[in-house]
């Protein structure tokens, strides 16, 4: 079993994953007969490096939720491949599994429900070290202080339940304990969304610091255009299950090659009063992931909309040098005319 | 719909009069731990078809504020202790609560946060925003009915007549909140307050409801009060701001003032700790990559048994023995802009230097 500390070669990407799917059955009835199916992640491809973060941006219910827990198996893929330093996990055993997870931790939106109540923020960082049997209890205190000064907490506080910390602290609980194994990836699942402005800031800084001092890699998701471009080497786009858009965070941002970015980029406030945001807003709703649109899924509030569109789903195309996009307006690298 | 739209054109013509003045507003709650000083001692006016925006963190009394001007204060443990609220020059804590039940949803309404848990899921949502028009106008259920799919084109629902006959469950999120406006906006208030009307909502469809709230107001000269964290959406809405921290309202100026010459530390520390879309913003995109965001130290503080002194001064980096002693005044520092804050002039020579 690889040990967590152990260096992959440079070339295996810390995280590595191809087609994912999860399909959750939709069930009616006395029978529980499946009617259909919620296809919440539909062939999803990305790949993480050491030391990188890419965010994975979209508007709720695309699936990015699913996707930062089915790479750690907290929910079975329906299928798809999922490699960490190399090694594919969606055919490991449930012990092999336990023992991988050292490798990838977790970090949570809500510090208010993910946080048991009844242990000691001490107990709760310290728990993935007694789960993996790793050291003594002495060890193990001494290991659970160094965290708690890491993050910013004060080793006093070990004591204290978790209903007695603020948010932001409750959150550095949470990371504290994502860190306690010495993962190299970490997966956080909109960890500072419910974090007041002036908290998040001291959040991001957080997890920026000790991605350089411990050269962690993250998949970070949000919904935080700013926060996203602000903590990312490179950024997805997902709308109703698929990637939509993938590049260098630069690249994306300044020059969006899919409607959809586009239409999200033109709906972010911008908090300055004398920039007028030019007003080009999607209209309508995100369709339901049950029945999602045929074609390309957002044909249905996309303003470029073509009759392609509405029939045939449009690949992941490279649309500019490492610029992916899946949109039938755009044309492979090597045909596009600068 | 049109009419709707008719009776308002006088409202809005009769501009720079002031419909809402709140003056020494203070909300307490009594627990067991001791006195929380929600709301205290918060004075703001509000004009005809003016758009006004209280930013804060949690619970900074911000919510609080807009609930005492509406006496839904949930009483006990809290109480309006001091202060008085004007609309149209009438004072609202003098009126009965019959009085106040003729005033609310009428001359004033109010958008909450949840659209889910504010709408009574086991009504259709046509019968909701009739009972409202019914409680003040005199109208028969059938055209109170028509009035409502009337409001429900207004606020731009696909359908409005079959939508009406939904329930809250039947609508998206955006949806929910579109009804809610058409709710509010079903009597002509003089006031709207807005309680995070877009925090809940997807980026895209925040988008779409600032849009129908701003075009919504501006057609029918309603005075705007936008309560929001969100400092992008401030910038897009408001016309004046004020910032609360800890209970108390520590700036208030225009919208470009706070942005551009802020004089309370905490309202610099905000707007620094808030990163931009560099493309967006029209910053420069060569920037180094990864900076680290400014950071406000500490944390919020707890509203229970507040110490002496300025509620900032233990996050405060130009914090001094006054500021730990006593609570600066709120001072006008230039036309239209007041602070409290102890340094105020100081940093307002900084900034110029």
């Amino acid at each position: 079993m690889p040990d967590g500390n152990t260096a992959a070669p440079a070339s295996v990407p810390v995280l590595d994953v191809r087609d994912l799917k999860k399909h959750f059955p939709v069930r009616k009835g006395l029978l529980r007969k499946t009617t259909g199916h919620v296809y919440a992640v539909d062939g999803v491809s990305f790949s993480i490096e050491r030391g990188q973060t890419l965010g994975l941006v979209g508007e709720s219910g695309c699936g990015k939720s699913t996707v930062a827990r089915a790479v750690i198996r907290l929910i079975e893929p329906t299928s798809g491949e999922v490699r960490i330093l190399g090694r594919d996990i969606l055919s490991l055993s449930k012990d092999e599994m336990r023992a991988s997870r050292r490798q990838a931790q977790i970090i949570f939106q809500d510090p208010f429900s993910s946080l048991n109540p009844r242990m000691s923020a001490g107990e709760i960082v310290g728990e993935p070290l007694l789960v993996h049997n790793i050291g003594n209890s002495r060890e193990r205190a001494e290991r659970v202080a160094a965290l708690f000064d890491r993050v910013g907490l004060r080793a006093s506080q070990m004591n204290s339940l978790p209903h007695q910390f603020s948010g932001g602290q409750r959150q550095r609980i949470g990371i504290a304990r994502a860190l306690a194994l010495d993962p190299q990836l970490i997966i956080g699942d909109e960890p500072v969304s419910a974090l007041d402005v002036s908290i998040q800031a001291q959040v991001i800084n957080l997890l920026m610091d000790l991605q350089e001092e411990k050269n962690l890699s993250y998949l970070f998701i949000a919904h935080d255009l700013a926060v996203v471009e602000h903590i990312s080497h490179r950024v997805a786009v997902m709308y109703l299950g698929r990637i939509v858009e993938h590049a260098g965070k630069r690249a994306l941002f300044s020059n969006p090659q899919h409607p959809y970015t586009e239409a999200l980029l033109a709906a972010v406030p911008i908090p300055n009063p004398r920039i007028k945001r030019q007003k080009r807003l999607v209209q309508g709703d995100v369709p339901s992931p049950i029945n999602p649109p045929p074609g390309c899924h957002f044909h249905t509030r996309c303003p470029y909309v073509t009759e392609q569109c509405r029939i045939e789903v449009p690949p992941l195309i490279e649309v500019a040098p490492d610029h992916w996009a899946a949109c039938h307006l755009r044309q492979p690298a090597a045909v596009a005319v600068a | 719909m049109n009419t709707v739209l008719e009776n308002q054109s006088a409202t809005t013509s009769a501009a720079a009069k002031t419909v809402l003045e709140v003056e020494g507003l203070k909300t307490y709650f009594f627990v067991r731990q001791g006195v929380v000083k929600a709301v205290d001692d918060i004075s703001f006016s509000l004009k005809a078809g003016e758009k006004l925006a209280i930013v804060g963190e949690s619970g900074c009394g911000k919510s609080m504020t807009a609930l005492s001007i509406l006496r839904l204060v949930p009483d006990p443990p809290g109480r309006i202790v001091a202060g008085s609220i004007r609309l149209d020059g009438r004072d609202l804590l003098k009126l009965s609560d019959a009085e106040m039940r003729r005033v609310r949803g009428n001359q004033i309404s109010m958008i909450f946060q949840e659209p889910m848990t504010s709408l009574n899921p086991v009504w259709s949502i046509g019968i909701q925003i009739s009972e409202a028009i019914m409680l003040h106008q005199d109208v028969s259920r059938h055209e109170a009915f028509d009035k409502a799919v009337e409001m429900l084109k207004l606020v731009k629902i696909p359908e409005p007549a079959r939508r009406a006959r939904e329930y809250p469950h039947q609508l998206s999120g955006g949806m929910r909140q579109r009804a809610m406006t058409a709710m509010a906006l079903a009597c002509n208030p003089h006031v709207l307050l807005a309680d995070e009307p877009t925090t809940a909502l997807d980026v895209t469809i925040q988008a779409q409801i600032l849009d129908l709230i701003l075009e919504l107001q501006e057609r029918m000269g309603t005075a705007v009060v936008l309560i929001t964290h969100d400092l992008g959406v401030v910038a897009e809405t408001a016309q004046r701001v004020i910032v609360m921290y800890g209970g108390k309202k520590v700036e208030e100026a225009t919208v470009e003032e706070i942005f551009e010459t802020p004089l309370h530390p905490y309202t610099q520390g905000l707007l620094a700790a808030v990163p931009h879309l560099a493309a967006m913003s029209g910053l420069d995109a060569t920037l180094p990559t990864r900076t680290r965001l400014k950071e406000i130290p500490g944390i919020v503080p707890a509203l229970v048994n507040l110490p002496k002194g300025c509620t900032f001064a233990p996050r405060c980096a130009h914090a001094s023995d006054v500021c730990c002693n006593e609570f600066p005044p709120y001072e006008m520092k230039r036309p239209g802009h007041g602070v409290a804050c102890w340094h105020a002039d100081k940093l307002q020579g900084d900034q110029h230097a």
